[in-house]
């Protein structure tokens, strides 16, 4: 919400012409200048990769390799362990050297299989063109193999992609949405990725339009990305059924239940999945992600990671095998500048801080940023004037000045029952727009965590 | 950099924070009520500004006194409690004792904001609690309004500006009417080019319609206030004043003044612009402010008519302030998806 001076946005009217945006929202400064224009680059193999077993949503993956085992990229080294899990695949070729308690992004320690990259070795893919039919798969094939291929949501959720293609019998996919809004400021591999691989993009598409039955594909992206939307335009056929849909430029954009909104001008009911209105959401980092798999072979052993901020020396694009230590990712980009007070995970408005520089890379991992004094101080916290700021940031319309209210005073009941805390998406975008700068999102967070707490601990 | 890692900082997201802050905001207020404080001067002299610096005298000794140590430099900081004492300052009539706007500035404070839990815990304005307050205790004080000067007569001041604490002081040649006074109990207009410059009896920031309109106009631009609330308030009170003109009958004893007097005599403009926007004391929902702002309207035309008093503004605000937290408990948004 900037000061300057619109008529539209005066009498907040303008989204009754806007025909499907979403209402509320907040504009912060993209700050993408930084690395939209850097073409994605290749890290260099280093000497040692850290793979956590659980870096997806759901159950960890279970290991099938032992100390001393030598491995291949892109050899399977777990398995999935239920349905809601993963396969998890070596970023190099290698020696297994420990599988145990490693340090993951959050500082804590997580079971992972450490993997000592073989310095002699070509690090070629081994089956790299032979590419899977997909043709011929019926729907239990194509789940399994997806699951087969370690392939998450690459937006950062990192939720099982296979999970998602399981539809239910009753239910049917009638369109396919891929999110490209990539609408976190900083974040450049999205946009990136649409430049330089279109047509993996829309071979993505098509794949999986045709595994779910889907009529109609449309792709997302916010309208300060016109060289995305050009260049997919560009290798667009007319036998492919794809929509282009330019988004207007706003955070959160690429909220799942915005985008749907801005999209379809469809309003996801609460508690509702998208397939249950007939849409499956996808990022474009996991549609190539799908298409190198199906077209190469190639599971999920890498991926784009921004790496921006005023922290960093050399901003970039790169091409990061997952599982590279993080301190080895900042070091080939010059490493950090002595001023910098916090590298974050992610995106500025949703990411997590990084306890531990060597922490690996995940598959979820989309960005690492390097924020400095003037980005991590905090001006003093004042007492909430009740200017409704928030309330007319917050997309999903909740009321964020009584819930950070209720929050500080630990009245998580009344949160829930009176004021839909649940429902929170943790977006940010309250606490972007909140000129006494209070902590709502924290607070919400806080009362989250102790209700989902309580009910498990039922 | 290579081998020494910087102390690294776990602050949760969003790092990225609008650049707008609490004190900045009400820096925009303070600017917006420049012109119809320079109003004031022009029209009232040495007077109006012993009278401003005399509230916000007491207002932020009041907050100073009332504050924990360590909290002091930092709650006034945020310059609200001086902005309580400016405002409760435009809102006195020129020849009121200073140690009486002096009080009034300390009520406003004391019993208006910090005994509530301080900045954003009060339910009434504080500015127009003061106001109530003086109005009580000292009614004939608060209802002696000093005639509109011009710029000649600037170092002309009352002598009841200088009673001493706690006497009343002689109020010389003082007892012009003001507009509302005027239609209430004389049947007399006021001519509306008056109104609008602002040479008229009356509070001394009340007077010039068109400095509080730039002001009004700049907290709309700058989106520092709701607009919702303005636009109702105009509206209902125009809207309810044309009704009651036009279905009076000819032999009654109230006059019944055109919807322009209403919106531009008296406090409204001030009011509505200044205090019923009040962040802290209006309803947080759209929906709400819309019934915050209609109720206002429609009180306030209702006080002037058949009110003991000529003016209404006061209570048409203090009385929606007090509902303000029923209006936010029934008028919450409808949740994405629900």
């Amino acid at each position: 919400m900037s000061n300057s001076f619109s008529l539209g946005r005066l009498f907040s009217i303008g989204n009754l012409f806007i025909k499907g945006g979403f209402s509320h929202g907040v504009h912060p400064p993209h700050h993408k200048e930084q690395t939209e224009d850097l073409p994605i680059q290749r890290v260099p193999f280093m000497k040692r990769y850290v793979m956590p077993l659980g870096q997806h949503i759901g159950i960890p993956a279970e290991a099938i390799v032992k100390v001393g085992d030598r491995v291949q990229r892109g050899e399977l080294i777990a398995k999935p362990k239920g349905f809601i899990s993963t396969a998890l695949h070596s970023p190099v070729t290698g020696t297994i050297s420990d599988v145990g308690m490693h340090r993951y992004v959050d500082g804590s320690f997580r079971m992972a299989i450490e993997i000592e990259a073989d310095p002699y070795a070509t690090q070629q893919f081994p089956h790299a063109q032979s590419s899977i039919d997909v043709g011929d798969m019926d729907v239990g094939q194509f789940i399994e193999s997806v699951q087969m291929s370690g392939i998450v949501g690459m937006g950062g959720a990192a939720f099982p992609s296979h999970v998602k293609y399981s539809i239910p019998e009753e239910q049917e996919i009638t369109d396919l949405l891929v999110n490209g809004a990539e609408c976190e400021p900083y974040l450049t591999n999205d946009h990136r990725l649409m430049v330089e691989r279109p047509e993996a993009v829309l071979l993505g598409c098509e794949i999986l339009r045709h595994q779910l039955s889907a009529k109609r594909v449309a792709i997302g992206v916010e309208k300060n990305k016109p060289e995305s939307i050009s260049q997919l335009k560009k290798y667009l056929t007319d036998d492919m059924a794809i929509d282009i849909v330019p988004l207007e430029v706003k955070y959160p954009q690429g909220a799942e239940k915005m985008l749907i909104k801005s999209i379809y001008d469809k309003e996801l009911p609460a508690g509702k999945l998208p397939r249950d209105i007939g849409i499956a959401v996808n990022n474009v980092g996991t549609i190539v992600a799908l298409a190198d798999y199906f077209e190469h072979g190639m599971p999920l052993i890498e991926r784009i990671v921004t790496l921006a901020g005023p922290g960093v020396h050399e901003p970039a694009n790169l091409i990061v095998p997952i599982g590279t230590p993080i301190r080895d990712v900042l070091d080939f980009a010059g490493g950090l500048k002595d001023e910098t007070r916090e590298v974050i995970s992610g995106g500025p408005m949703m990411g997590s801080p990084i306890a531990d520089l060597d922490a690996p890379i995940l598959k979820g991992t989309s960005g690492i940023l390097a924020f400095t004094e003037k980005e991590t101080s905090r001006p003093s916290e004042y007492p909430c004037i009740r200017c409704a700021r928030c309330l007319e940031a917050c997309p999903y319309f909740l009321n964020p000045s009584r819930l950070a209210l209720l929050g500080k005073a630990r009245l998580f009941d009344d949160m829930q029952e009176k004021y839909n805390v649940m429902d929170c998406v943790e977006c940010g975008a309250c606490t972007y727009a909140c000129p006494s700068n209070i902590p709502i999102v924290q607070h919400i967070r806080t009362a989250k965590d102790n209700l989902r707490n309580r009910k498990t601990s039922q | 950099m290579k081998n020494k890692d910087p102390k690294l900082l776990l602050q949760s997201a969003p790092l990225l924070h609008q650049e707008l802050t609490t004190p900045a905001a009400m820096k925009d207020v303070w600017i917006a009520l420049f012109p119809a404080t320079c109003a004031a001067l022009w029209f009232f002299g040495l007077s109006a500004l012993l009278i401003i610096i005399a509230s916000i005298a007491g207002a932020v000794l009041t907050e100073w006194v009332f504050t924990d140590k360590e909290k002091r430099r930092f709650a006034l900081s945020d310059t609200s409690a001086g902005l309580t004492g400016l405002l409760l300052g435009l809102t006195l009539p020129s020849g009121l004792p200073l140690w009486m706007a002096f009080l009034g500035g300390s009520v406003s404070i004391g019993l208006g904001k910090v005994i509530w839990g301080g900045l954003g815990a009060n339910i009434f304005n504080p500015a127009l609690l003061g106001r109530a307050f003086l109005l009580g205790t000292f009614p004939i004080a608060m209802t002696t309004w000093g005639p509109a000067g011009g710029p000649g007569e600037f170092f002309q001041i009352h002598s009841s500006n200088l009673a001493l604490p706690f006497m009343q002081g002689h109020y010389d040649a003082l007892s012009t009417a003001t507009p509302l006074g005027l239609m209430k109990f004389e049947h007399q207009g006021t001519e509306l080019v008056s109104l609008f410059m602002g040479n008229t009896a009356g509070s001394i920031g009340e007077t010039s319609s068109l400095f509080l309109l730039l002001g009004g106009l700049f907290l709309l631009i700058r989106r520092s206030i709701d607009w919702r609330i303005p636009v109702a308030i105009f509206s209902t009170a125009a809207l309810f004043s044309l009704i009651m003109l036009l279905t009076s009958s000819a032999e009654s004893t109230t006059s019944y003044p055109s919807p322009f007097f209403t919106l531009f005599s008296g406090g409204l403009l001030l009011g509505t612009f200044f205090m019923a926007t009040d962040p802290v004391t209006s309803p947080l929902t759209p929906k709400g402010c819309w019934i915050f702002g209609i109720g206002v309207g429609f009180l306030v035309v209702l006080i002037r008519l058949y009110g003991g008093l000529p003016e209404g503004m006061l209570y048409a605000i203090l009385l929606m302030n007090a509902a303000t937290p029923l209006i936010d408990r029934y008028t919450q948004p409808k949740i994405f998806g629900r």
